[in-house]
Order: C-alpha cells, then sequence, then structure tokens
C-alpha cells in the first residue's frame, strides 16, 4: 500500500523535474518527497486514531493509578505509561510533581519522564514505515528497559534526598490528595472526534518541522554520502564509535519525529544499528534544554545522575546490540 | 477587581492564554489583575499537571488547554 508514495516520488522527481535517477541530487530528492509524503500521510492517519481511543486516557489518570500500584510493577507501568501518553517537556515539571505529591516514588516517576520523549505512537509508526518491525521492536524494547532500569537506579540511591527540598517536602507529606479534575465515565463520539481532532492539529503544529528537517538531513546523507562509508569509517569494530555517537547526540536536540528519517538514512549506509540507536536516543533524551527544566525541582548532583545514566545506559545498549544484533 | 493567575512554564500557550483573558475582560469591562505565574511551587499549591492553568480569586477553574473566549467569559 506504501508502494504508492514511491510512486508519486519516482514520477514527481524523474519526470516532473526531469532529474537523472543516478545522480546524487535525483537520489536525494526522490528519498526527500517519498519520505515526507508517506509520514505526513502515516502521521495523520495514526495521531488522530490513537487519540480517538486515548481521549479517555488522561495524566491524572495515570497518576492515581501508579499511585495505588506503586509496587515493583509500578516501574514497568510508568514507562509503558511514559510510551503511550504524548507529552511535551514543558509540562515535565508539572508532571513530576503532580506524581511526586501523590507520594509515587521518585524511581517511577522518572520512569515516566525518561520513556515518554524515547517512545510514542508518531516514533513507533515512523520507525515501522521506515526501517521495519524488527528494529521498531529492538528500538521500542530498549527504550522501555533504559526508562525502567533508570528508575529502579534512582530509588535504589534514595534520589529523593537531592530532590529540590519544597519537592521533597510535597514528596514525604503528600500536599495534593483530592483530584480537582471531574471524570466524565463515558465520551460521545463527538466529543471524542473533537479531542482527537485538536490533538492532530496541536502535535502536526509541533513536528512537522522536525519532519522536514529531519527527513532532509536524511535526504543528504542518503544522496551524498557513499554506500557502505559508515561501515569502513564507524563500523562496530570500533569499540569508541558507539559512545562518540552518543556524545555527538547530546549538543543535537530533536524529538523522535525529527531523528527517525536520518536514522533510517544512517542504517541503510552501513552504521551498525547500536551505534545508530545510541546515537539517536541521545539526540531525542538527553539535552541541555530539558535538564534546565528539571534543575527547577531537583538539585544538579541530582541532574548529572540522571544525565550519566542516559549517557552510560545508551553506550551500553549500543555496544550489546552492536554485538548480538548483525544484519 | 478579579485576581486572575494564568500558571505555566511560559510555553506559546500560556502567553495566549495570558492574551485571551485580558481581551475578554476588556470586552465585558470587568477589571481584572492577572499575573504569569511560572514557578514549579504554586503549581503544585494548586494541583496542576497541566499547562496552561488558569486561577482565579485563588480557585482553579481551568487546565491543560486553550480556553475559547465563551468559557472565559463565564468566569469574569
Amino acid at each position: 500500500m506504501l508502494s504508492i508514495f514511491t510512486t508519486l516520488a519516482d514520477w514527481l522527481t524523474y519526470d516532473l523535474f526531469g532529474l537523472a535517477s543516478d545522480s546524487k541530487l535525483g537520489e536525494a530528492v526522490q528519498f526527500f518527497i517519498e519520505d515526507t509524503t508517506k509520514i505526513f500521510f502515516l502521521l495523520i492517519l495514526m495521531i488522530y486514531a490513537i487519540a480517538l481511543v486515548r481521549a479517555s486516557l488522561d495524566i491524572e489518570r495515570v497518576r492515581d493509578y501508579l499511585a495505588e500500584n506503586n509496587k515493583f510493577f509500578g516501574y514497568f507501568m510508568g514507562s509503558t505509561f511514559g510510551a503511550i501518553t504524548p507529552f511535551c517537556s514543558c509540562s515535565s515539571i508539572p508532571v513530576f510533581l503532580g506524581f511526586t505529591s501523590a507520594g509515587i516514588p521518585i524511581g517511577i516517576t522518572m520512569s515516566f519522564l525518561l520513556t515518554s520523549p524515547l517512545i510514542n505512537e508518531v516514533a513507533v509508526l515512523l520507525l515501522l514505515s521506515l526501517v521495519g518491525w524488527k528494529i521498531t521492536l529492538v528500538y521500542v524494547m530498549v527504550g522501555m528497559a533504559i526508562g525502567i532500569a533508570g528508575g529502579v537506579f534512582l530509588d535504589l540511591i534514595r534520589a529523593e534526598k537531592l530532590l529540590q527540598p519544597f519537592a521533597l517536602k510535597a514528596y514525604q507529606t503528600g500536599v495534593v490528595s483530592g483530584s480537582n479534575h471531574s471524570y466524565r465515565a463515558k465520551l460521545s463520539f463527538i466529543e471524542r472526534h473533537d479531542f482527537a481532532k485538536t490533538e492532530l492539529l496541536d502535535i502536526l503544529g509541533r513536528v512537522w518541522k522536525w519532519v522536514f528537517i529531519g527527513v532532509g538531513l536524511g535526504a543528504a546523507l542518503h544522496g551524498f554520502i557513499p554506500e557502505n562509508w559508515f561501515e569502513q569509517n564507524l563500523g562496530s569494530g570500533q569499540w569508541w564509535s558507539v559512545p562518540m555517537a552518543v556524545l555527538a547526540g547530546i549538543p543535537l536536540y530533536s524529538n523522535a519525529t525529527g531523528v527517525i528519517p536520518v536514522m533510517e538514512s544512517l542504517i541503510v549506509k552501513g552504521l551498525p544499528l547500536g551505534t545508530t540507536l545510541a546515537f539517536c536516543m541521545s539526540t531525542v533524551a538527553a539535552s541541555f534544554p530539558e535538564f534546565i527544566l528539571l534543575k527547577q525541582v531537583m538539585t544538579w548532583k541530582l541532574v548529572a545522575i540522571i544525565f550519566m545514566i542516559l549517557l552510560i545506559s545508551f553506550t551500553l545498549v549500543g555496544w550489546f546490540i552492536n554485538m548480538v544484533y548483525v544484519l | 477587581m478579579k485576581e486572575i493567575k494564568v500558571l505555566g512554564s511560559g510555553c506559546a500557550k500560556c502567553v495566549k492564554v495570558a492574551e485571551l483573558i485580558e481581551e475578554v475582560a476588556n470586552e465585558d469591562g470587568i477589571q481584572v489583575n492577572i499575573v504569569k505565574e511560572s514557578s514549579p511551587q504554586v503549581m503544585l499549591e494548586y494541583g496542576v499537571m497541566k499547562t496552561p492553568a488558569v486561577v482565579i480569586d485563588n480557585h482553579l477553574v481551568h487546565s491543560g488547554s486553550v480556553p475559547d473566549k465563551k468559557t472565559i467569559s463565564q468566569w469574569l
């Protein structure tokens, strides 16, 4: 079904624009058109469909659920909710405080916050359509594993002691008990449709530029970097290529939508999967703006610890996947 | 005079909410004092988890989206 976008891109590039099919520019343009049309088509379809289903799941419910079930299972659920709840980094602070003041352990809250930027329906969809279900599955499992392991570790070192005093106090005393939110038991289809429409416009408004930037970069890589260049220069034999990729991802700040088209090109050009994943996850999850936000509720020490957890786990995951996953 | 607080970490939506409220207040001829509040302590105090949120005379009336003008008019 998706081959229609290849046909469209071929026709536009080679017939309408008259570019030669063996030229670098032609290849890059064809790739750009195919990917942007395909991505936008899938995005609109998926965001709408998922929002219809998700209309009755909101952050207050997630909090209440996690507060009631905060045993070991909580890390897994925190991470799962992080994956399915859409989330903009500007709301990470209120969400963090809302969870914390409901008495949810910091580790479970962080499982939620660490997984959230890495996995969402848009990312999964892009991965499925661009790199296939196997890599998608690896990506999702790795993302959740990092969220869960990070959360467990933070509770082991009793990270709550490193919160800002007011946040620690909120955690200990639980200032918010009654929810101010009234649940509507059942939504009509019209209400769901309205919700989904608002979500669709909101998310598209946020991500459209990332799609263009990401696919543009991907297209440039696709057309201009020689086949197997990465394999020869940054293959899995060079152990340092993984930590390098992680470090390179830090100053680059993008969301998953922007980085996945780049990921596709990197893999096609022979960059080992583990290195690619390490780079992409670092770009998405380890960013300075996010850490400066977290500083509002945490001490620098805790922010630094979380930063290190991310860098170390991305590197370990990269090495591990390079070892076991030979395409 | 109504004391209105718009809670949010300074994202574009929060600014928009404050502007909208001011607009509606002017249209309806109601005196308001609007404060934009970005401190996490205040969000915690009102139990806000989704921004932008609106507090009128110490009472949380809205959270999580940009309200439309009709809704705002009802608050005032």
